[in-house]
């Protein structure tokens, strides 16, 4: 079956790896896939976004506002500014720990994503909300929320592979050294909910 | 054949070493810059990879490999085509013998650029052949036909992606090593009589182009990758044509609808007439969906005049379809609903969000060039000044709260552009910041003009050492090439002192006092003199450890937040406190405050 999955959040959170992990565990089963993501200045502390589709006829790796099927929330705010891509019935996983524009610093703003996640919690039904930042602590390595958020998300059932399928990209596509923390994480992340 | 997960530009280079490159320059800028740094990473050994000066030398570069029987690539984004624009036109006269594809990415949004301009347009004013891939894997496809086409016409051709193309990536069929072709040039031969640009040339050559590209128009209403597909209900009078990424966007939002006739054009130069009146017949309308330019629907509406056929051709022109920006499902699903009744996906309907942060792009904590412009801000204090930047990212300079960006035009633009401010206001105190890529690229004759014509300016050269807003590519300064050597480094002290700038400070910026001290003294020199500000990309470097406030000896007067805006420095409950994940422990905020409430950064140590 088709799938439309959105992943986002702020640059340098690992959201472009998540994606190509994706692609390739979704390879690994033959299943044709596509991505788009944010590449460029915007990725300066800007937010950063990345399409992606799996599945049969794919024509291009971006889609329609109302046609995803996970949303995958590195940052509260982030999360609720893609929300329009969400199907009714979709599931978002998001991350509440947010990231402080630099404006908000100079405009002494008040950010802090509790109403994101208010708001995420009152307008979708299949959401699960998880601390990433106090599950990276807990493994003990800032460096592994991507893993926290695809561990999440395979939990959700809503991708296309298992836990240890993605373990197998994992070993095959990332750095050997760090393969039994991203293990970790992973597992972490699939007894949250 | 095996299936791999590649982003356009890397399918793009791959095609090209599939259809047997030998060699392939060019000029980082997004979105084309992976191409050549995909080459370099799967060079089977045989093929020259160069990042050149600027275009122009890259496209003279590939056109000398190409008069040598060579398979050429040179690559570039839309923008740096109007630098190269000047042998691009000639050898259009000239021609070539060995393939030479100009990959020339375009960014409709624009996203990444400053202009909005198509490529297309430069194909039919230099006569070129163009093509423009709709998806990854025709990206990859298509670079193989360039090469034929190029190689059987002796021509270059243009190929021309958009940004959605270059940076999607898709699953797609590539070639197994075995199945390469290889191509072993032949060498120059001389030939004065072809290589050598005259009148009389041009006149004769002006004749054969548009002999052959009436012959190419027909010969691509016969490409395969140039198509018609019939409408779902036979009895459908309407029509779309479209190409590029666009032509993807109505392929998604018509699958398992009623789709009317549809028209993808892949050559927009010569443009394939005959498959065009084919397409037309029988329509009553037509909407053209394209992205920047409307090519297509006034290629349309010619031909419609052309052979009298009574077909509304409607489109940008009509106001059908956005002037500006790019298309997305989104605008494409709307633009289908209104002209042929598609049922668009309905959105949902979720209550008003609560007000977003808005995360504008900023220079990286610990990013060297903010310590520069806050030095030159600082010095300059209470004096009329003209603050003229230039493209890289310290373009970014120009945001709040440093606001030193004044100008911005085109690569090396600021440094001419500064000078006629000067020669119109003698009393203010003008300034060009260059980056080090940008100066190699285009600053320096802007200096030189500087020098000759005495005018009264401070050059104030952002080194870090890379090209750091494509990605670190290496440039002349930096002592690297793409072959992989070790090389001489071009010094640009060297550099000012030959073009006989007399006054040429290095200072480090982080150092931040001294910074200022320089700029006051050599600013107040007439003439022509330069600062080069050298420090490395933060990006680049170890971090050193992040620094931390001080709670007992800061007194919330945000004096670092507002003089710097480093993303490092963030508000916790309203107090001061740096970001430690992000702080790179530069230690420039450190000498910004004035209780000395910030400590720690390895400098102490
Ligand atoms: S030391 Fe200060 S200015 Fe430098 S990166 Fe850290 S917070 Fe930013
Ligand atoms: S400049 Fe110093 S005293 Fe003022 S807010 Fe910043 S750290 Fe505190």
């Amino acid at each position: 079956m088709n799938k439309n999955i959105l992943l986002c959040g702020v640059g340098g959170q690992g959201i472009v790896l998540t994606s190509k992990l994706i692609a390739a565990a979704s390879m690994a089963k033959n299943i044709p896939v596509m991505s788009a993501e944010t590449i460029g200045m915007a990725q300066k502390g800007g937010s950063v976004f990345s399409f992606l589709k799996t599945g049969e006829n794919l024509y291009c790796p971006m889609f329609s506002e109302g046609t995803a099927d996970l949303i995958i929330g590195f940052e509260p705010a982030e999360a609720v500014r893609m929300l329009p891509y969400l199907k009714a019935d979709g599931t978002v996983i998001v991350n509440s720990h947010p990231i402080m524009p630099v404006t908000a610093a100079l405009n002494g703003g008040t950010y802090n994503g509790g109403e994101m996640i208010d708001y995420l919690k009152a307008n979708v039904k299949n959401i699960f909300v998880l601390d990433g930042d106090e599950v990276c602590r807990k493994i003990g390595s800032p460096k592994v929320l991507n893993m926290v958020m695809l561990g999440a998300a395979i939990k959700s059932g809503c991708l296309p592979f298992t836990l240890d399928e993605i373990k197998e990209t994992v070993q095959k596509t990332v750095n050997p050294k760090f393969y039994e923390l991203n293990c970790k994480a992973l597992d972490e992340a699939e007894k949250l909910f | 054949m095996h299936t791999e997960f590649l982003m356009g530009n890397a399918a793009i280079a791959m095609g090209a070493v599939a259809a047997g490159l030998n060699l392939i320059s060019g000029y980082p800028g997004t979105p084309s810059t992976e191409v050549l740094e995909t080459t370099a990473k799967k060079n089977t050994g045989n093929i020259y990879v160069e990042w050149s000066v600027n275009e122009k030398a890259a496209l003279e570069l590939a056109a000398g490999a190409a008069y040598s029987g060579a398979r050429t690539m040179v690559t570039m984004k839309q923008v740096g085509l109007n630098v190269a624009s000047d042998p691009l036109m000639s050898l259009a006269y000239v021609g070539v013998k060995g393939g030479m594809v100009i990959m020339v990415a375009d960014d409709p949004g624009p996203i990444s650029s400053q202009t909005e301009q198509d490529t297309r347009h430069f194909a039919a004013f230099s006569k070129l052949p163009c093509f423009d891939p709709s998806s990854v894997q025709e990206a990859y496809d298509m670079i193989g036909d360039a090469f034929e086409y190029s190689e059987k016409y002796h021509t270059p051709v243009l190929f021309r992606p958009t940004t959605r193309v270059c940076h999607g990536y898709a699953s797609i069929n590539v070639k197994d090593i075995e199945e390469y072709l290889v191509n072993t040039p032949e060498g120059f031969i001389k030939d004065s009589s072809k290589w050598v640009i005259f009148p009389r040339l041009s006149y004769n050559n002006h004749i054969k182009i548009e002999q052959r590209n009436e012959e190419l128009s027909d010969v691509f209403s016969q490409y395969d990758k140039n198509i018609i597909i019939p409408a779902t209900d036979n009895s459908c009078k309407k029509g779309i044509a479209t190409h590029g990424i666009s032509y993807s966007y109505v392929m998604e939002a018509l699958s398992g609808q009623n789709a009317p006739r549809i028209m993808k054009v892949a050559t927009p130069f010569p443009f394939p007439e005959k498959l065009a009146v084919e397409f037309l017949s029988g329509l009553d309308e037509v909407l053209c969906i394209e992205e920047l330019d409307p090519v297509i629907e006034k290629e349309l509406t010619y031909i419609c005049g052309k052979y009298g056929l009574s077909v509304k051709i409607r489109g940008k022109l009509t106001h059908d379809v956005k002037p500006a920006g790019e298309n997305s499902c989104k605008s494409v699903s709307e633009n289908l609903s209104a002209f042929s009744g598609l049922v668009p996906t309905k959105s949902v309907e979720r209550a008003t969000p609560p007000q977003l942060p808005v995360r504008p792009p900023v220079l990286c904590a610990g990013c060297p060039h903010r310590a520069s412009f806050f030095a030159v801000k600082e010095a300059m204090k209470g004096k009329k000044t003209a603050f003229c930047g230039d493209i890289g990212c310290y373009t970014l300079g120009n945001a709040m709260p440093l606001d030193m960006v004044d100008t911005c035009l085109c690569m090396g633009a600021g440094v001419n552009i500064t000078q006629g401010i000067g020669k119109i206001e003698p009393d203010t105190t003008c300034f060009a910041f260059v980056g080090d890529s940008t100066f190699f690229a285009s600053a320096i004759t802007g200096v030189v003009n500087a020098v000759y014509n005495q005018a009264d300016m401070t050059l104030i050269v952002l080194d870090n050492s890379t090209t750091a807003m494509t990605g670190h590519q290496p440039h002349p300064g930096t002592g690297r090439t793409m072959m992989g050597e070790i090389v001489e480094k071009v010094d640009i002290e060297a550099v000012l002192h030959g073009i006989g700038v007399k006054t040429v400070e290095t200072v480090n910026p982080l150092e931040l006092s001294k910074a200022v001290d320089c700029v006051k003294r050599v600013s107040s020199e007439k003439g022509v003199k330069a600062i080069i500000f050298r420090s490395p990309c933060a990006v680049l470097i170890k971090p050193s450890t992040p620094v931390i406030v001080d709670e007992n000896k800061c007194v919330q007067c945000k004096k670092c937040i507002n003089s710097l805006g480093c993303p490092g420095i963030v508000l916790e409950e309203g107090k001061v406190c740096i970001e430690q994940s992000l702080c790179t422990g530069c230690g420039l905020c450190k000498q910004v405050c004035p209780t000395k409430a910030i400590m720690g950064g390895e400098r102490d140590e």
